[in-house]
């Protein structure tokens, strides 16, 4: 076991967790919004914001799903030594994490039940860039309108008209992330 | 205070909480099931709330609790204190300088502004709970959005009483897709849900549930045409401030009829007593 798996968790989890599950709350409530949030060093290629939701959300009760180059040993040891969680496949996680090519087709993850919408996944998208221009958002959390820089549009879109399912989405970039619950219409 | 974990609670059940939080925030009105635990407190005194408090709060947090409007009730106090202890936070009665509020059935008078969040204790939150008893028959009509029982009811108030009669947790449709139980709020409440700044999140610890309200949600009280919604309230202005425009709580003053109707927020009263308004049972 590499010294890389066993640092870079949070120095006193139970504070940082808390200042970096609001941040997540503050952008899953306001889509549209840049949070910053740090206290993780993850081994490459995972960025820290990606690190810090992570920690502060999955434990030994969520599979994780690792796509694409994050699905390396490195990656595998630090999420297992920090949260416990289980790797699994995309069909049966709670959350995933990679860049948006690899985390595709989004018809492979759970969109939760018309009675149990919540058992759906939330994906981690590890964007090269991050910013509050490009695709227009409306819809709850946000006043009048938002702009985000988002992976693909018209996938959006779909996602969105199967409310009250649906994924919901975390973009992270560096120590940068905003949020995409469902609700949020993008043109 | 070293007793105890940051919060109180465990990081793994603060986890669990946080991700049903997400959850609810994602889908608006939507009660997400949670694995609620004992508190310190019994069932009914705001156990959910306490538990949503404990899952977000940060050190940094200036904490205020209302019950009924007052900050300086038995409930009221006594989860201020237990978050002082396990949490460290500083705590405060002011409704501007709070940046959590948990709150039992009212929302304060002064408008929340962005980066507050509002934390309500709910008792019941299935709004067709007394209409439906069977959980798999209420999640069912939810899910086929359902909700013609809930109109029929308002309608046998209409029927009764000539007006409708419910006047508090006043159920209210989310997004145009979940009907919610805006917890017993007073419906003069329910007309500041919708477009507000602030985050609203409830927690229902006997019960087993959170839902929320991201900020400028639209909510709309269930009506009907010919029978509008009415936020209402004691037609009096406030016996110690003067207020016309707060919602007022009847105090009995002594055995002989006496009355003074006071505004239920406590902290509104008392800044505008201390900016010179008086009311005429003022001393």
């Amino acid at each position: 076991m590499q010294t890389q798996t066993l640092s870079g968790g949070f120095e006193d989890p139970a504070i940082q967790s808390a200042h970096a599950f609001r941040g997540i709350m503050e952008a899953m409530a306001r889509p549209g919004t840049l949070q910053t949030i740090s206290g993780a060093t993850p081994p490459a290629p995972l960025s820290p914001a990606a690190g810090c939701v992570l920690l502060a959300l999955c434990d030994t009760d969520t599979p994780v799903h690792l796509a694409g180059e994050t699905d390396c040993e490195a990656v595998r040891a630090w999420l297992a030594f920090h949260t416990g969680a289980p790797t699994t496949g995309s069909t049966h996680c709670m959350f995933a994490v990679g860049t948006w090519d690899t985390l595709a087709p989004l018809s492979a993850y759970q969109i939760g039940t018309s009675e149990y919408p919540d058992r759906s996944a939330t994906l981690i998208v590890e964007c090269p860039a991050l910013e509050t221009s490009g695709a227009t958002l409306t819809g709850p959390g946000i006043k009048d309108h938002a702009s985000l820089s988002v992976p693909d549009v018209q996938a959006l879109q779909s996602n969105r008209a199967l409310f009250p399912l649906g994924l919901d989405f975390i973009l992270t970039c560096e120590n940068q992330l905003a949020a995409l619950p469902r609700t949020t219409e993008v043109s | 205070m070293n007793a105890y974990n940051f919060a109180y609670l465990d990081e793994q059940t603060k986890r669990m909480i946080r991700r049903a939080i997400l959850k609810g925030l994602a889908i608006p009105g939507y009660q997400v099931p949670f694995a609620s635990r004992e508190m310190p407190m019994p069932y009914g005194w705001g156990t959910g709330g306490v538990q949503v408090s404990a899952a977000i709060l940060t050190p940094e947090d200036s904490f205020k609790v209302i019950d009924q409007g007052a900050d300086d009730t038995t409930n009221a106090v006594s989860i201020r204190t237990f978050f002082e202890r396990t949490a460290g936070v500083e705590t405060t009665t002011k409704t501007s300088e709070a940046s959590v509020i948990q709150t039992r059935h009212r929302i304060p008078e002064d408008p929340l502004i962005e980066g507050q969040i509002l934390v309500y204790q709910v008792p019941i939150p299935e709004p067709l709970r007394f209409l439906e008893p069977r959980e798999s028959e209420t999640r069912k009509m939810h899910s086929l959005e359902e909700y013609g029982l809930m109109h029929v009811k308002l309608y046998e108030d209409i029927s009764r009483h000539g007006h409708i009669a419910t006047a508090y947790a006043y159920p209210v449709k989310v997004e145009g897709q979940y009907v919610m139980d805006p917890s017993p709020i007073p419906k003069f409440d329910n007309p500041k849900l919708g477009d507000m700044a602030a985050i609203q999140l409830f927690g229902a610890g006997r019960e087993q549930r959170i839902y929320a309200l991201p900020p400028y949600t639209n909510v709309v009280s269930l009506d009907f045409e010919d029978h509008p919604f009415e936020a209402s309230k004691a037609d009096h202005p406030c016996g110690l401030c003067g207020a016309i425009d707060s919602y007022l709580d009847e105090v009995i003053i002594d055995d002989a009829g006496g009355r003074m109707f006071v505004c239920s927020d406590t902290d509104y009263c008392e800044n505008r007593q201390a900016a010179g308004h008086k009311g005429k049972d003022a001393a």
